[in-house]
Formats: structure tokens, sequence, C-alpha cells
């Protein structure tokens, strides 16, 4: 275990920034997000959860895929994907919580099966991970449910913060070039303040309110009676359509594709969607969910039932509690859970 | 308009002018046939009543590149359509105080009444504001960047 | 306070919209209510800053009468949609309930808050209960931004709720929007692009506003050539609001929704604030959803309107 002095962190992120592009939780006009570090900007690692996930910066909100360029009657395509971790432009990804982390696992089931999804790994291949622990969760927070240790995130490299230190371990081999290349920052130790911050931690999660929230329902051989269940009615009642929910989970993966007409050519992009979203399903022949708790419905049924009936059982939650914190009118996944999952979570 | 060329040659602003059908364009019209000049980086784009422009429509000149927009009416109480153009003027004077709230240099937007007698008005109105828009330079805070790519 | 039982038992209304009770102090949900049986889970605390209003274009269409609960600033939006007939009117029965400014977590957590488990508050305090003690805050640090300038009063009742006296406040609205005048075009270009660039384009400012009630939004429909669901590089984030601030000039009553809902907390209320400051400088004061009936300031016109270039020469107006 090394161990830095949490004043000496800008050091720490100045040599990572020297070779390595840095992206970090930073505060910008009152809140804190994943950016890119510069000298000077004000980092944040306190901050329990970010508004936006860092799935951001694997799949960000809007990236371009390809451009169009007519002359004449020549169509021209332009390939804009770029291979960072070929060209030698890695980049480190610091702070993420274990939850997060978790969703990153989630993310690669769908963007890494075949077929492979080259825009994501590019950037996934040129990633070097280095996740915090959390030393203080908060209500909304149930990763625990979801098998999720917020004390001992796994990742390239795991970090610990507590009043004065920054505890540091590495895991793989791309942790292992990191910390060689900032290891003369450090000093040797840590590890029973780790122990210790470990032991309070968990203390504090087995008291969150949603600690025992139990899952056993969402199985697939339940799917039809879950699907017909007459609750969905109320609990979606008051949804108001918005993609908050989805724009703030680490582990939402849908995107839409577009054109956009440029004095050059077309720029085919892609953005995240929501299938909160009354025009999600909008086909040629129409649509095929028309009502809210239609699309209400579809967003929790994927992430508790269809999702892990294909990923062996995963669930494509991981307990943030960003949708309990950010929904407007307070609806969320653990309100359907609760409702739905039957006596043990009264 | 040869001085303002000769001033700034690297750059030519791009104008998008929304003329109504009734009395600026044929006031554009006018100026022509005098023999007037008001400089070809004006683009027109006729509607049928200066209310016809919906907001949407000034932003999305702004998006496009262009560097200023101004929307010409028929004087207020000479509205073809009797009253259109009292509307444009409440809903531009808030649009543009509003655009400039957001940061958004207030030169960039102008309403301008020109009838179809007054072509020297138009000629004039047109150079006069190409010469702003020049001075002013580039749009860069409505434009969507996406659209220039490649240039 | 048991109205909404009375009108479920009676039979007069077929149904109530409230609030419902969360799993913590400080996240209830509007719901509707159909039997007294269902109204064990009612709430009415000082969470209950969702404006519900907007609910009654669905609600007002059902069978029989639905009864529902207006805080004061509600109401003008209630009037607002009765005006632009977007609520039956005759099928709502207002319960109008005194609301005393509500309260944001997120404000009360800022104060190193982590794990609360109980909220409670006693005249200006607010005491709060955390997994590490309890300490106590002052309230009208940790109201809703929406609640801290508010001064409105109940313009819609069927039946009135009073809990408490109600204190009179002095209060400027206009004191930001002020602020954002005073600076150079630079400054408030800076601000807002720092502001805008952290929108996530999730529409909620957009679903929970009372005055964007169309069927169909433009950024919605593909047909629009400004459809857009993407917030990519500078423009498209600042096109999306300028245009719906903009379509709700003169009908946005200033309920302040969209700042409540804005999981990035940009402060889009002073879009509207300052459309609102600039019709009542430019048209005379104007206050959306004073009345259910009458023309909006930018519906209707006077010879003598100002220009749009004397806006700017007068500045101050």
């Amino acid at each position: 275990m090394l161990k830095i002095a949490k004043e000496r962190l800008n050091e720490l992120y100045a040599r990572i920034n020297q070779t390595m592009g840095l992206f970090i939780p930073v505060k910008k006009a009152g809140e804190v997000n994943y950016a890119v570090w510069k000298e000077g900007k004000e980092v944040s690692l306190e901050t329990l959860k970010t508004v936006k996930s860092p799935k951001n910066m694997f799949f960000p909100q809007t990236e371009n895929m390809m451009k169009f360029k007519t002359e004449g009657k020549n169509l021209e395509v332009i390939d804009v994907r770029r291979d960072y971790a070929e060209e030698g432009k890695l980049f480190v990804l610091f702070g993420v919580k274990a939850c997060d982390y978790k969703a990153i696992d989630v993310l690669d089931k769908v963007f890494l099966a075949e077929p492979i999804d080259t825009y994501y790994k590019a950037r996934r291949d040129a990633s070097v991970i280095v996740t915090l622990a959390c030393s203080k969760p908060e209500e909304s927070c149930f990763c625990g449910v979801f098998g999720i240790d917020a004390t001992a995130p796994q990742g390239d490299v795991t970090t610990w913060l507590d009043e004065s230190y920054l505890y540091w371990q590495a895991n793989t081999e791309k942790g292992e070039n990191l910390t060689k290349l900032v290891a003369d920052l450090f000093e040797n130790g840590g590890d029973a303040e780790v122990r210790a911050q470990r032991q309070t931690t968990s203390e504090i999660l087995q008291k969150l309110p949603y600690a025992n929230l139990d899952l056993s329902v969402f199985k697939p051989e339940n799917l039809n009676e879950l699907f017909e269940d007459s609750a969905w009615e109320e609990m979606s009642e008051a949804c108001l359509g918005c993609g908050t929910c989805t724009f703030v989970c680490p582990t939402c993966q849908c995107f839409d594709i577009r054109d956009f007409k440029t004095n050059e050519g077309v720029l085919r992009y892609r953005c995240w969607d929501s299938c909160m979203y009354s025009d999600f399903t909008l086909m040629a022949h129409g649509n095929s969910r028309t009502t809210q708790m239609q699309r209400f419905r579809q967003r929790f049924m994927h992430k508790l039932v269809y999702y892990p009936s294909q990923n062996d059982g995963l669930y494509s939650c991981v307990g943030c509690g960003r949708c309990v914190n950010k929904c407007p009118q307070k609806l969320n996944i653990v309100k359907v859970i609760k409702t739905l999952g039957g006596k043990k979570n009264d | 308009m040869q001085e303002v060329k000769t001033e700034k040659k690297e750059f030519t602003p791009n104008i998008v002018a929304f003329c109504c059908n009734w009395c600026s364009y044929a006031g554009a019209d006018l100026a022509g046939s005098s023999r007037l000049t008001y400089p070809a980086n004006v683009k027109i784009i006729r509607v049928p009543c200066s209310c016809r422009v919906n907001p949407t429509f000034v932003l999305k000149a702004f998006q496009q590149g262009a560097d200023g927009v101004i929307l010409c009416g028929c004087h207020p109480g000479d509205c073809h359509y009797v009253t259109g153009n009292y509307y444009t003027r409440r809903r531009m004077a808030t649009l543009f105080s509003f655009l400039n709230y957001m940061g958004i240099e207030k030169e960039r937007t102008r309403l301008e009444w020109v009838s179809a007698a007054e072509g020297a008005k138009f000629s004039a109105v047109m150079n006069d504001f190409v010469k702003q828009i020049t001075e002013l330079g580039e749009n860069k805070r409505l434009t969507d960047l996406r659209v220039k790519e490649g240039e | 306070m048991n109205a909404q039982k009375q009108l479920l038992e009676s039979g007069e209304v077929a149904r109530v919209i409230g609030w419902k009770k969360g799993d913590f102090c400080f996240d209830p949900s509007p719901a509707s209510f159909e039997t007294v049986e269902e109204l064990k889970d009612f709430v009415y605390d000082y969470f209950c800053g969702a404006n519900l209003s907007k609910y009654l274009i669905q609600m007002s269409k059902k069978e029989g009468k639905t009864a529902v609960f207006l805080k004061p600033c509600d109401t003008y939006s209630f009037n607002q949609l009765v005006k632009e007939h977007r609520i039956n009117r005759e099928n709502v029965y207002v319960i109008a309930i005194e609301c005393l400014a509500k309260l944001d977590i997120e404000k009360i957590k800022a104060n190193n808050v982590s794990f609360v488990t109980g909220v409670e508050v006693v005249d200006k305090e607010v005491k709060v209960t955390s997994i590490d003690g309890e300490i106590t805050l002052n309230k009208p640090d940790v109201v809703l931004t929406k609640c801290a300038t508010c001064n409105k009063t109940h313009q819609v009742k069927d039946e009135e709720i009073i809990l408490h006296e109600r204190p009179i406040k002095d209060v400027n609205r206009f004191e930001e929007v002020e602020k954002l005048e005073a600076m150079t075009e630079e400054e408030r270009f800076a601000f807002w692009r720092e502001q805008l660039s952290k929108c996530i384009r999730c529409n909620a400012c957009r679903n929970v506003c009372p005055a964007c009630s169309c069927v169909k939004c433009v950024f919605d429909n593909p047909a629009s050539s400004i459809s857009a669901k993407a917030n990519d590089d500078k423009f498209e984030e600042q096109l999306f609001h300028i245009i719906r601030a903009f379509h709700v000039a003169g009908r946005c009553t200033d309920c302040g929704e969209c700042s409540r809902v804005c999981p990035q907390n940009i402060p889009l209320h002073l879009l509207n604030r300052k459309f609102i400051k600039d019709i009542d400088g430019m048209y005379g004061e104007y206050q959306a959803g004073e009345t259910s009936d009458g023309k909006t300031p930018l519906t209707s016109y006077t010879e003598g309107d100002v220009e749009p270039k004397d806006v700017f020469n007068g500045e101050a107006k």
C-alpha cells in the first residue's frame, strides 16, 4: 500500500497529465461532473455522486461516427474513428466509485459483445481506471444489494481517501505501469488506516435504509407475471416522461443515430436516447409504446428482468442511487423493487 | 460598400434578411431597378409578412452560420394584413433583448420598416447593417460548430 | 386536514391528486387517490414542492370530478392552463393549500450531511437529523429556489386550507436578472455558456413545465428541422433553451418548476424571468395566470409599442 498527502494530490494529477489524459470529478457552475483535468480546476473527489456517471467517458452523450462528403456524383465516407491505445493516447479515469465501476461491466457486456462497438472499445482499451472507495455512503445508496463492496472497488488501481491521505494500491498491469510513473510522489504505508476505514464504512453500509432490498422475484421465469402486474399503472402515474433517470444512470446504454447537415457535407453522430421519451420507439409503421406506463415499465423491466435473463443474472442496476436523488417527481427503481418485490421489502 | 470590402478582406459576413413580400421585398426590387446597390452577401428570404418569422427562424439562421439577421416589414399601420407587424414588433423586441441577455451582441439583430417605395432606404439599411456586422466580426456565440466544420 | 377524505367519501369527487409519502422524509411523489383506503399514504409536508396543475390536463378529462391540492404558485399555472383550454375547469375541485415555502433536500445535504434520517421545521429553523447527529439550519437558506422569492397568493379556490398565518415578504424576484443585465455581453455569455454546458437535454424542465403543454413538442418532431436529442457542441442546448423560454414568454407564471427539476441545477428560471421583466417594463405589468381569461402580452399590441432598437438605447427602460 502506498500513500500520498492530500495537499499533494495536485502534483499527482499534474504528473499523470504529463503523459496521459486525466478525467476526474470537477466542480463547474456548482455541479460535479467528470471532466478533463487542467491546472486550476476544482477537483472534488469527496463528492459521492457526480451528476453524470463516468460512462460518459466511454460512451459520450454525443459522438461523431463518420462524415460524408459529396463532390459531383462522388460520395466520400470519412472514418473518424481513432485507435487511442495504438496511438499511445492513454487516459486515466480517476475516482470511480464501486457502483460506477460495476456499471462498466454492464456496459461491456453490451458494447464488447459481438458485433463489437469499435467506438466504445477504442476508449475502453485506452483507459486506466483508478477507483475510489466510498467512506460516506448516503441513504439513497444500495450497491450492496447487487453484491458490490463500496469499500473495496476493483479497477486498475484502487484508492482510499481519508482526512489527510490518499491510499493507493495497484491491481493490474496497467495499474502497475501507472504506479511506476508516479511512484516517487508516494510513501509506503496505510494498511491499518484503510482497514479501519473499511470497517467503519461497512458498518454504515449495513445501516442504510435500502441495504436489504429483496430482488428474488426479479427472475426470468416471473417475466410475464411482472410485466402484467397491475401496479405499473400506479407507479408510473406521476412520471413526466423526461430522461433524467436514463441520463444520470451509469448503465443505461440506448442511443439514437442521426445526421447533421454541415456546410461541408453530412456528419453522422450518435447521442444518448431515453426509453422514457415518447419518440423512442417511433418507427415508420408507428409507435409501439404509446403510453408512459409502457415506457416506464420497459425501463425497469429491462434493468431487473430482461437484461439479467440474457446476461447470467447480472442486473443492469448497480444501486448508485442517482435516479433516487434526481427524479423530479421522486419516482425510482427502489420504489419499483419495493412495490413488485414482494413481502420481504415491506 | 467598396470601402467595407477593402477594409477587412478576410471577413465577408453572411447576412440573412427576412423581407415582407408586400413592402421591403418590393423595396429591394425598386433598389435594383433604381441602380442602387446593396452587398451581395445579404441573402433575402421572402416571407408573406414580417410576423411570419418565427423566432426559431432567426436562431436557425444563426446556427447555420449567419453573422447577422435582419427583419424588414411594412411601417406600423401599413401592414398588408392590418396588424401583423405590430406582433412582429413585440416579438422581436423581446427576442432581441433576450438574446442580448444571453450574451449575444445586440448589433447582430435588427428590425427595420421599409416600404415598397423606399428602394433607397432598403439599400442604405443593408449597407449599414453589413458594415456594422463586418466591424463586429464573425458570429461565434450562436453558431453551431459542426456547420463550419472542415472549412 | 381531511378535506380529501370527505370529498371521496361523499362521492363528490372521483379522485384526489396530492402527494404520496416516499421512503424517506424528503421524497414524496405526486399521486392520485381514488379510495379512502389509498389515502393512508397521503402526505403534505415541506417537501411537497411539485406543481400538480399539469397533471390535470389528463385528469380533468377523466370521468368524474378531480380534486387537486394547489399551492399559491400552482394556482397561477392552473389558471393559465384553463385559459388555454387545456384543463376542463368544471371537472376540477381546487383545494387551495397553504405553502410556507418548500425545502430543497440538495441544499440541506450541501451542509455536509450525507445520511439524513429526519427533517423538522420549527419557524425559521430546520432541524436535520442525520447519522452524524443533529444540525440546525436557517430555513431561508435551504428552501427551493422558486420559494425564495415567492410572494404569491391563491388565485383559485373551491376550498381553502390555512395551516399557518402567512407572513408578508418583501422580495425582489428580479434581483438576479438585474445582476446579469449589469454585466457586459462577454460576461453574460460566459455565465450562460458555463451554466448551459451542464445541460444533459433530459427535457425535465420542459416536461414539468405547465406552460409547455404542446401535444408534440417541436424538439420531438422529426419534421420540424430542429428536432434534437443531443446537447452537441455549442448550439443545441442554447437553441433549445432560447426557444423554450420564448415559447412560454407571456405565459410563464414563474412557478419555478424548471429550476427545481433540473438535475444539473441550471438557474433556468432566470431565462423566463428576463422575459417577464422585459414584458413588465415594455408593455405594462403582467402576471400570467392571475386570471383565466384575457390576452397575453405577446398576442396583443398597441400602436405606440417600443421599437426593438429603442429597447437597447434606453437599456434600463
